[in-house]
């Protein structure tokens, strides 16, 4: 008869995502490096707000744009022809990134002499969510079309983040989308949420994003 | 998906303690879940065993899950209920000022191994005698 030995082990499954985040997180702030986490769902705005808050930064600081997706290339593009440098990550399936998939997608682009790198995330609004990826903020999107209600189907994407984007504020006439209602739900989940409501079309509200996001860069990269 | 990608972590931090432990192959490996976590238990008990071909240490392995209750805590009345029922309001006095206090977890509770430790060949001789 073999004897059964147990071994315990009493941690999370993401205690070892969790600890690789924080290395990543303090060799970023010593290399002075604000790591900015982007999430949403698909269709959201994530790109058409990125070029947005780009084109208004990117005179002031050195950035760097990492697009992550399942497949395809097309995002990328589309940030390069913004004058920044950027690469595309592919997950390989996988519906999130984690901090060993992050870090070796910023020695990939090299971060030593930028200011800002964004991290645009899978589209996804489960995933990654539960995966730090040792950004210095995390922030979100979410637009018209989805509707109000999402704080109350996803609540865990709204505890993690720091800043709330509601995009597409241009439609708001078509939807019944109530601007009051994200707010209070929202905050029941985060208190301390930051949210913007912008059009990243047309450009509305960016502004107010770009001070906090500035603000947010500043403090971090400070000595 | 979503399961797949907590299983490959699940898997990582196991096959690390099994190398740690000099172990060859682990027998069962003994998760806690909680009800509110989001991992859907048959998704996740499908992608480990799709998974687990791949692996060094846990190819034999079984996985059994311990569901855990989602029990929430209200800050007014300070009396505690059954999340899934209820979710963010007090079925007490009415209040949303309410938290979770079990039920978000996906723990690795511990694993078994079949075989006796191969750091100490000692004690199974002594079995013998």
């Amino acid at each position: 008869m073999s004897d059964v030995r147990i071994i315990e082990i009493k941690q999370s499954v993401f205690a070892d995502n969790d600890r690789e985040a924080d290395r990543l997180r303090s060799e970023l702030k010593g290399k002075r490096t604000f790591l900015l986490n982007l999430m949403s769902s698909p269709g959201s705005g994530k790109t058409t707000t990125l070029q947005q808050t780009v084109a208004r930064l990117k005179d002031e600081m050195k950035i760097g744009v990492m697009e992550a997706d399942i497949d395809s290339s097309v995002d990328a593009e589309k940030m390069a022809k913004t004058g920044v440098r950027s690469i595309q990550l592919h997950t390989g399936g996988m519906c999130h990134l984690d901090a060993g998939m992050t870090e070796q997608g910023l020695k990939e682009i090299g971060v030593d002499d930028l200011d800002l790198v964004v991290l645009e995330n899978v589209g996804n609004l489960v995933c990654p969510a539960e995966f730090d990826t040792g950004a210095a903020r995390n922030a979100m999107i979410l637009s018209v079309p989805e509707g109000h209600d999402k704080p109350l189907k996803y609540p865990l994407i709204f505890t993690v983040c720091d800043a709330l984007i509601i995009n597409k504020i241009d439609v708001l006439p078509y939807f019944d989308f109530d601007m009051d209602k994200v707010v209070e739900y929202a905050h029941m989940r985060n208190p301390k949420l930051k949210i913007f409501p912008i059009c990243a079309k047309t450009g509305e509200g960016v502004d107010a994003w770009c001070d906090w996001l500035r603000e947010q860069v500043r403090s971090w990269n400070e000595r | 998906m979503h399961e797949l990608g907590i299983v490959m972590h699940m898997i990582g931090q196991v096959e690390r303690v099994a190398e740690e432990n000099g172990v060859d192959q682990v027998a069962k490996i003994n998760m806690e879940i909680g009800e509110v976590s989001s991992v859907v238990p048959d998704l996740f008990t499908d992608c480990f065993h799709w998974a687990k071909k791949k692996t060094k240490h846990l190819r034999e392995a079984e996985l059994e899950l311990i569901i855990l209750e989602g029990v929430s805590y209200c800050q007014d009345c300070k009396g505690t209920y059954k999340t899934t029922e209820f979710a963010k309001k007090c079925p007490y006095c009415g209040s949303d000022n309410t938290y979770l206090i079990t039920g978000s977890e996906i723990n690795i509770r511990d694993i078994e191994v079949a075989d006796p430790a191969p750091s100490q060949p000692e004690r199974k001789e002594e079995n013998h005698v």
